[in-house]
């Protein structure tokens, strides 16, 4: 990847927002290139793991968000597995993505923002995930509507979609949850 | 032996087969599973993008609920696992955030529930003699992939569950069916799972690479332990013969369906009708009666 950095003033100072987010000292990364090379998307994009933390370390601010790795990241933790320096990639990923829905960052292939926040929905209104009502409200949103449909009809035929959701789960604790403002934690 | 049982959402609708085999293996070895009453979403990976103390207040809500039945939890899906053992973790070693779920969910918890995978409980607690001791049909042989994924593996410090580049925990289950393991490199690659819906293109290229790698070493079938590597390895298959023009027709199925049915449990009881790929070549095999 070439980082651009400009030479006007950036906005903010990410790397400690990051830092302060995760938990996690960016600075510390010996750019060896671990995490890029077991990465499972690193083939799909141009963007490696390994250039998130080095455009961090050169402070080149939100321009960042533009990379779609941060959003086709699995968080399958694979590179914090391999870091000699026990950076939490996955974590720093997590950050990133909190603080590019905060700052509007650019919309990414697949809305991943909006599928969380179709699934996030139904868990505070029933206490669990309902299906339908995620997929529902995700597809009506990112215009994907036709996606899969081949798949319902088998999928209600095996059970594998509940057509209405379940009313068991005690919101005792959930209503709490979500009572609270998200996206901006502090650890 | 009694556990307190986290079944996780997973189970309400695409897993349903999961829940179905674990119950009925529970039951045929006698280890008493008590659905945790009114659980609720562990928040999974939507969670974890969007806010710290979420992912770590929905598990901790759950863990409460256990706490108060006095038993350890049981947990089968892989996501719901990873989220659990996180929230413990944190809570044991992060006071900041402890204070914070205590303030949130007006309980504070101490992050002492332990928690364990169904499996880890078969082989640490059932035990392996009592196991072989139990199975009355084998696998005659069958050539198995046992894949792990990500989430019950990684991180290692936090779920200490197996070896994180090669775990073999399930292998031995394999073997103990009388089951052909397959060594094989993808046991631990990420199949995309939280992206089945929003980046379908991802799960198509990762669960691609990791079936291709499962038939050129040799697998009959393979084995998960996960709902959500069970869906993108198993449904997209379809998709994977559409934009890859690969056609790999190979089963793949909760290694609780195989338990249950070298325990003798009809594979109908185990929701083996829920595969799209079909396992009627597995079923005959072992030959137990529908
Ligand atoms: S593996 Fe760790 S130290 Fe190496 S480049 Fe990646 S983050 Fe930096
Ligand atoms: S957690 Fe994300 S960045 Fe790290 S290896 Fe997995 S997909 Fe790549």
């Amino acid at each position: 990847m070439s980082i651009v950095i400009s030479k006007e003033k950036q906005a903010g100072d990410l790397i400690n927002d990051v830092q302060k987010l995760s938990g996690i000292d960016i600075r510390s990364c010996l750019q060896c290139k671990k995490c890029s090379n077991g990465c499972p998307v690193t083939g799909l994009t141009n963007v490696h793991p390994s250039d998130i933390i080095r455009a961090m370390q050169l402070n080149v601010g939100d321009k960042i968000f533009n990379s779609d790795l941060i959003w086709m990241c699995a968080s399958c933790e694979t590179c914090y597995a391999r870091c000699p320096m026990k950076i939490n990639m996955a974590e720093v990923m997590d950050a990133l993505r909190v603080l590019s829905v905060q700052k509007n960052g650019p919309k990414q292939k697949g809305n991943v923002p909006l599928f969380n926040k179709s699934f996030l929905r139904t868990v505070k209104m029933f206490g669990r995930t309902y299906d339908i009502g995620m997929i529902a409200a995700y597809k009506l949103g990112s215009a994907s509507l036709l996606q899969d449909t081949d798949k319902f009809p088998m999928m209600l035929l095996k059970g594998k979609i509940a057509l209405i959701p379940s009313f068991q789960a005690d919101k005792k604790y959930t209503r709490r949850i979500f009572g609270r403002k998200l996206g901006n934690t502090q650890s | 032996m009694r556990y307190s049982y986290y079944p996780g959402c997973s189970a309400e609708s695409t897993a349903r087969d999961q829940y179905m085999s674990v119950n009925e293996v529970a039951i045929a070895l006698n280890i008493e599973l008590i659905e945790i009453k009114g659980w609720t979403c562990c928040g999974s990976t939507p969670a974890h993008h969007t806010d710290k103390i979420l992912s770590i207040a929905l598990p901790v809500a759950n863990l409460l609920m256990a706490q108060k039945t006095g038993l350890e939890m049981v947990v089968f899906c892989a996501a719901c696992y990873n989220r659990m053992k996180v929230a413990n973790h944190e809570i044991q070693t992060n006071p900041e955030i402890r204070k914070e779920i205590a303030a949130t969910l007006g309980e504070d918890y101490d992050g002492s529930v332990k928690v364990h995978h169904f499996i880890e409980v078969l082989i640490k607690e059932i035990g392996v003699k009592k196991l072989k001791e139990a199975f009355t049909h084998s696998l005659y042989g069958l050539k198995v992939a046992s894949y792990y994924g990500c989430l019950l593996v990684r991180p290692k410090d936090v779920t200490q569950f197996d070896d994180p580049e090669n775990p073999t925990i399930m292998d031995k289950l394999i073997k103990l069916m009388g089951g052909e393991m397959i060594d094989w490199p993808h046991k631990v690659e990420c199949c995309g799972g939280g992206f089945a819906l929003s980046r379908t293109d991802i799960v198509v290229e990762l669960s691609n690479s990791i079936l291709g790698m499962a038939e050129a070493s040799g697998a009959q079938c393979m084995a998960v332990a996960c709902p959500m590597c069970q869906i993108n390895l198993d449904m997209r298959q379809s998709d994977i013969h559409k934009i890859k023009g690969r056609d790999y027709n190979l089963p793949v199925v909760y290694i609780t369906q195989l338990l249950g049915l070298c325990l003798g449990i009809s594979p109908k009881k185990l929701g083996m009708d829920k595969c799209v790929v079909s396992p009627k070549p597995i079923i005959e095999l072992v030959k137990v009666a529908e």
